[in-house]
Parts: C-alpha cells; structure tokens; sequence
C-alpha cells in the first residue's frame, strides 16, 4: 500500500447522492479544446446525419486519429470562436441511437495492431491519454506502462465505485484491451480508504496498487510518480474507469457506447446526484429545477481544475461530474482581517483548521490580490512528489528550458499543481503558468 | 459599512486609468482593499481559492510583534527614569517610552509606505503588504533615542536600495528592516556600534556599556543577571530586550506556521553550538560564559524570530533552512566574540546569510536534480 502523506482534502457542501437518474438528453457537442494540441480538421458540415461513432472530425497532425460522434443525429452547428477557433460540434440527438457496427471481437485474441486499429477507427482512442503533456496518445509509442485511476480525490468527486457497479464483464474486456497495447504493466490503482468495488478488485491481468491519504492521492501524476516515475524520453499512458467501459464494449457489443454516470454537485445543487447519458451531453436538462437562484458558476469537472461553461454548455470530454458553485463577485468588509468560520484555508491563521470535518460553502472569490511569492514552504505540503514545486514554477516563469527538465517537469501535470494554487496566498495563477511550460517543452521537443 | 462602500464607489471612477486623479489610484487601492476584500473572481485554474492572503499573513506577523513592542515603549520609559535614578511606576514609564517610540514609528511607516505607492503607482502593481510589517520592525531595532531624520532616510534606503530596485516585495535579497539598521550602522556608527547603552535622554552622569560591549571587553562580571536579561529590563534596541515578549511573538508564529520553525531552531542550535565550542576553546572570559548567555544578550532572539525567518529573504527549500538557521546562529555569536568592531553579530550574520541563502537553495536542489538523473541510469 502507498501512503499519500502531503496534501489537503477540501471538504464541500453539495455531494452527489448515491442515486441515479435517467435523462433524456438531446443536445450533445464534442469540444476540440478539450483536447490538448488538437488541431480539428472537419469532416462533417451542418445538416449532415451522423451515427453514434461516425467521424466529426480528425487532428490535422496525427490524421490516423479521428473523433467520433457519441450519439446519432444531426450536426446542428459548429460553433466558432475569436480566431474562428472550432469550439463546438453541436449534435441534435435523434433518439434512435444508431450505432455504427465496429465488430464484436475478443480482445484476448487480437494482437496489438489489431485494438489499436479499432480503437482509432471507432474514435476510442482519444481517451487514452499520455504523460508527459497530457494529450492524446500516439499510436505508434511503446508507453512503459498504463495508470488507471480508480478513484477520485477531487472535492466533490464522484465515487468511482458507483462508476463500474455491475459491469465486470464490460471492464474486463477493456483492460483485456489495454493489456495488449504495452509490453509493461497495466496499473489500476485502488483507493485502500474505503473497500474498493469488486469490479476493481476482481480485475485480472492487471497490477492492483493501493493508495491511501489526502487529496490528490487521486491524482494519476501522483500514483505515477510513486509507482514508476517518468524520466526523460519515458512515456506513460493512462485514462480512467468509464474509458474502460467504453473500450470493453466496443469490443464485446462492437459500437461505440459511450454510456456514463456524470456527478451532479455543488452548493448551488438542490438535489446533487447521478445522470445517465452519454459523452458530450448538454447540462441544461441536468440543471432544470434543480440549481439555486443565485448568481452562479457552473463547471465541467472540479473545482480545482475544471472548465467554466455556460448554464447551457456541454461536459467536457474527460470530465465525469459537473460542480455549480456561488460566483463570489461581492466585496467583503475587512474580510481579510476578521477571521470568518465561513472561509475554508490550509492555514492556522484562519480558523477552519478547527474544524476539518466541517464541509464548506466556497465562492469564486480570488480572497485577495495577487502578489509576487513571498512565503516559502507551503507548497511543498501539498505536493507529495520529490519536485520542489517553486523551483520548477520560477523556472518556467523564466521560461528556462534547461532547469524545469532538471527540476522535473515531465512527470508534473497542471492539475498536479491544483492545490498549489488553491493555497497560493500571493494568488498566483499557477495551473496555467505549468500548462504554459508543458506547451513550450512539447514545441520543443516536436 | 454600506456607506463607506457607497463612498468608495463613489470615488473608484476618478482614480481609475484615465480619471482625474489617476495618480492616486495606488493609495485609493490600498484604502479599498484594507477595508474591503475585493470582488475579485478566479478566471484561470482553480475556481476556489484559500480564504487566506498576504494581508492576513502579514498581520499575523504585525501581531506577533505587539508584545515586543509594548514591552518595548515601557522599557524605553523605565531606563529613561532609572538612569535619572527617580522610581519608575508603570503607566508614567509606559507614556515616556510611548511618546517616545511612536514618532518613530510614525516616520517609519510615512516614508515607507509613502515609496511604496509611488513604485506601486508606476508599476502599476497593487501596493504589498510586506512593508505592514517592516515598518514596524525598523523602529523595534533601533535605538530609541535615534534623530528622526535618521529613521527616515535608513528606511529610505532601505525600501529603495533594498527592496524596490529588486522588484519590490518578494524580490529582495536582503532583510528591508536589517538595511535600515546596516545603512545607520555603518553611516553613523558612533551612534549605533552597540557598545554604549541607549537610554533616550539619560543623566550624563549614567555611562555604561551594553551587555555585549561589556562582555567583549571581558567584563563578564558586570553582565545584567540573566533573569533580567530575559525579562528585558535592560537598555537596548526598542524591541530587542525582552525575551519573554519576543517568544510570545514566536509562539504566534510557529503556531501559525508563519514563522519557519526550522530556521528558528536551527538558528538557536547553531548559536548554543557555537558557544559551546568557545566554552572547549575557553582563550578568554567571553568564550567562556554559558553558550544560553548568548541566546538572551542583544538583539539574538529577536533577529531569530523575526528577520531569520522572513521568508523572501530566507533559504527557500526545507533542507537548505536547516543550514541557513545554522550558520546564522553560528556566525552571529562568531562575530559577537571574535570581532571588536561589532559587539552584536546578529545583524551581520543574518545579512550575511541572506546574501548565501540562494547558494544554499541552489546546492539542495542540485541534490534532487542529481536524484533524478540517477533514476534514468539505474
């Protein structure tokens, strides 16, 4: 068992509650920008009828990898932004869920080329993902191994567990898959804190690794890192329980079903809970009746590291749950003197440390100005990695090439660096700054 | 509150970029937000951000930092009548020495703050909370009975030549309040060598030397007991002489997590080490006091609470402060004994070790970079 030590468990108001419900989701949209480095290059129009896993469109750079249409229906518009950036391909589900027929096929039986091919041709591959960068894995690399996260230390996180419920069968299939596509292991790491699913823990063929303590336990930069950390030229790759779902039945139904539980959560949720739906689905029909009054912020995935959209906007393609937190655009009279049981802080010089099981009610409020680094050695409670993560944030600052491979850069993601600046008191942006670092080594090394 | 919210929002437009008074739009930010947190959203990266900011850990110093300094205004007043040799009552003490400190204070925070809006203004930067605190550190190391044209030109010196051509708060090399107290040190040293006691306004007729001058001419004997030394009631430094007030202030601190309690032990090991290793060497009668002597003698205890552990200008990793802490310790008593220019180390060594502390950092995490190469090879 591994033993997460650094970190912080954010604890907030608004869980999903262990029901699920079904819905009937009509508008769906794959968004290019999910995918880091894509460059989309389209194949569909507006008007066009697609099927579920009919190609939208494919990476102008990597043209072997395609991305597939999550339901049957119509392309009702590609929506564009500044630069005519592709930001949206927006589907009109029609209801029949017309699958295109990929093949049933025992993954045990096929060689490596083989799942690759099918993969890419039913648009599965883009949820396999690698580190360093966190794009779309490239078909052609021999990864040293894959990391499956099988749970989520995220606030608000949906419970893997609740995920995979009652489909073995179906998960199997897809590390049966996942096993041809690596000469190293397959990691599935488990959360040893609460017994895991037996889905998880019945999984064959594959390494089970526990991991316990605060978040980002969950994290898949942190599991990589104590297991078999990335040196440079090393690539891993790794996705998530739902993923595996969907490749298990590509191979065991043949189509591409990208069926999934998306969490509904947050404070401004009357009734947080489960939805049945599929990739891409609107958010719309989830927040009807159900979200509070006030002025809000609705977000694709956590509140550490996820995607603002809008109240009509769609979840993003690697996001399983969706927060809708209280915007916090008020001033607040010497909020920053008069110690408020309110708040939530790492910090003993406010006082939620007193109350650590107490689940907070957070806004968007920054809680102050940015200011350059002034305090030292905070960063490094919550970041349980041998990487100093101040050194490694200054040096892409400067933009030094040089010292952040030294200091570790390829095994750190942005999400990595989530509770960093969560606890940043000079509040500085620093997801962004790492993501600015990834992307200049990434040109580099291209 | 509503009102004054009303009044600031009546003024915000004015000295926005393009209003009419635009050149005041640092000073106006700096009321707004001391009243007010702004209503700032996150738009990048996390959406929720932790309820602590700078101000808050600034204040939390600016609080550890109130018993020295009543502690201090009291003993101001009580040496002042004791060198008259009147009896000294609480509140008549405490009023002199108030009167006494507060102009300082006054001419420390003016001057400072005044520098940092007009560098704020034109970088267009919000002003920084760091001087919240060094304001207050700059008359708690001086003298009380320094000109106040002195105070205003070393805190001058100070926020400018030590901190703004930097790049302002968190770029700074060494300690602003130590600057302060260097630039006097070596501009007026007959004021502030730390040989003579200071004693705002004594009889001419009560000479005598600091602890640390006594003992450096090894006068040993005539050292304050040391209960004295540790309650304050000796002439020094305003802030610098109770070491009770002063570990109240450490104890906020560390129970905060502020302060750095590895540079504030460490820095304690090095200093009794040090005097340890004088007590085996034992040449002369100073090597030879009891290495704690040296922990409550002149401004130790208070440079190891408040300036070693000033984190802009300390080592950054958790190792590399170990050593810092160390060698500050170390080298203050070093110089206290070895060097008959300066009977207090403390000032040196800190700035001294400022200056290294980034060569420490370095040398660390050269040790975690050659930790990863070796991973590649094995």
């Amino acid at each position: 068992m591994i033993k997460i030590k650094k970190g912080l468990d954010i604890k907030l108001i608004g869980e999903a509650e262990k029901v699920v419900a079904e819905l009937d989701v009509k508008n769906f949209a794959i968004k290019p920008t999910d995918f880091i480095g894509v460059f989309p290059k389209m194949i569909v129009k507006e008007g066009d009828f697609v099927k579920a896993g009919s190609p939208l469109f494919i990476d102008k750079y990597r043209d072997n990898i395609q991305f597939t249409a999550p339901v049957s229906g119509k392309i009702t518009e590609l929506k564009r932004g500044p630069k005519r950036v592709l930001l949206e391909v927006k589907i009109e589900a029609d209801g029949k869920n017309d699958y295109i027929d990929f093949g049933k096929a025992d993954p045990k039986n096929l060689d490596k080329k083989d799942v690759i091919a099918k993969l890419l041709e039913s648009g599965t591959w883009p949820f396999i993902r690698q580190r360093p960068y966190s794009t779309i894995a490239n078909p052609n690399d021999e990864p040293k191994a894959i990391f499956i996260s099988a749970f989520d230390s995220n606030p608000l996180a949906p419970d893997y567990d609740l995920l995979v419920h009652g489909q073995g069968e179906t998960f199997q299939a897809g590390l049966d898959a996942l096993v041809k596509l690596t000469k190293g292991k397959v990691h599935l790491n488990v959360n040893n804190m609460a017994a895991p699913s037996k889905v998880y823990s019945n999984s064959k063929n594959v390494q089970i690794n526990e991991f316990s303590g605060p978040h980002p336990a969950g994290n898949i930069g942190t599991q990589i890192a104590h297991i078999d950390p990335i040196n440079k030229g090393d690539i891993v790759w790794y996705l998530y329980p739902q993923d595996v779902l969907t490749i298990g039945r590509l191979f065991l139904e043949g189509k591409y079903d990208t069926t999934r539980l998306i969490a509904f959560t947050g404070s401004e949720v009357l009734s947080p809970k489960y939805y049945k739906t599929k990739l891409g689905a609107s958010i719309e029909a989830f927040a009807i009746k159900n979200v509070s009054d006030v002025k809000k912020r609705f977000i694709s995935g956590n509140v550490l590291t996820g995607t603002k959209i809008e109240s009509t906007g769609y979840v993003c393609s690697y996001h399983t749950h969706v927060t809708v937190i209280p915007e916090g655009d008020q001033h607040q009279f010497m909020g920053w003197l008069i110690p408020s049981p309110k708040k939530h802080s790492f910090y003993r010089t406010a006082l939620s440390w007193m109350t650590p099981n107490k689940k907070f009610k957070l806004n968007t409020n920054l809680n102050g100005g940015i200011r350059a680094f002034v305090m030292t050695g905070e960063f490094e409670k919550v970041f349980p990695m041998d990487i100093y993560p101040m050194q490694l944030i200054k040096a892409i600052m400067v933009e030094d090439i040089d010292a952040m491979e030294n200091l570790g850069i390829y095994e750190v993601d942005e999400e990595d660096f989530a509770l960093c600046e969560y606890i940043s008191t000079s509040k500085i942006e620093i997801q962004s700054v790492v993501r600015h670092g990834l992307d200049m080594i990434r040109k580099e090394m291209s | 509150m509503k009102a004054l919210r009303k009044i600031l929002d009546n003024i915000k437009p004015h000295v926005q970029k393009g209003g009419k008074f635009e050149m005041f739009r640092s000073t106006f930010d700096a009321m707004e937000t001391l009243f007010f947190v702004p209503d700032h959203v996150t738009l990048k990266g996390s959406h929720i951000r932790d309820g602590v900011d700078m101000k808050r850990t600034m204040i939390t110093v600016f609080i550890a930092l109130i018993p020295a300094l009543l502690f201090g205004m009291w003993n101001v007043g009580y040496q002042h009548f004791r060198s008259l040799g009147e009896t000294v009552e609480l509140w008549p003490a405490f009023w002199y020495g108030f009167l006494k400190v507060l102009p300082i204070l006054i001419v420390s925070y003016v001057v400072g703050l005044g520098i940092e809006i007009i560098f704020a203004q034109k970088r267009g930067h919000e002003v920084n909370e760091g001087f919240f605190v060094s304001g207050l550190l700059i008359p708690l190391v001086l003298p009380p009975d320094i000109p106040l044209w002195m105070v205003a030109v070393a805190t001058a010196f100070a926020v400018i030549i030590g901190k703004e051509v930097f790049g302002g708060t968190g770029m700074n090399i060494l300690n602003p309040a130590l600057t302060a107290r260097a630039f006097l040190f070596f501009a007026y040293p007959s004021f502030m060598s730390g040989d003579k006691v200071w004693i705002s306004d004594k009889a001419d007729a009560f000479s005598g030397a600091t602890p640390l001058g006594d003992a450096l001419v090894g006068h040993i004997d005539k050292l304050p007991n040391p209960m004295d030394m540790i309650i304050g009631i000796i002439p020094g430094s305003v802030g610098e002489t109770s070491i009770i007030a002063i570990g109240i202030g450490a104890l906020i601190l560390l129970y905060t997590g502020v302060g750095s309690w590895r540079i504030l032990f460490s820095t304690i090991a090095g200093g009794l080490f040090m005097g340890y290793l004088f007590n085996l060497w034992g040449l002369n009668d100073y090597m030879n006091i009891p290495p704690y002597y040296h922990l409550i003698m002149g401004g130790f205890a208070f440079g190891a609470v408040f300036m070693a552990t000033d984190p802009v200008t300390a080592a950054q990793t958790n190792k590399g402060k170990y050593i810092y802490g160390f060698l500050i310790g170390l080298m203050a008593v070093l110089i206290r004994v070895f060097n008959p220019a300066y009977p207090e180390g403390m000032m040196l060594a800190i700035l001294l070790m400022n200056v290294f502390a980034p060569l420490i950092d370095h040398y660390v995490v050269e040790a975690n970079i050659k930790r990863r190469l070796k991973r590649v090879k094995a």
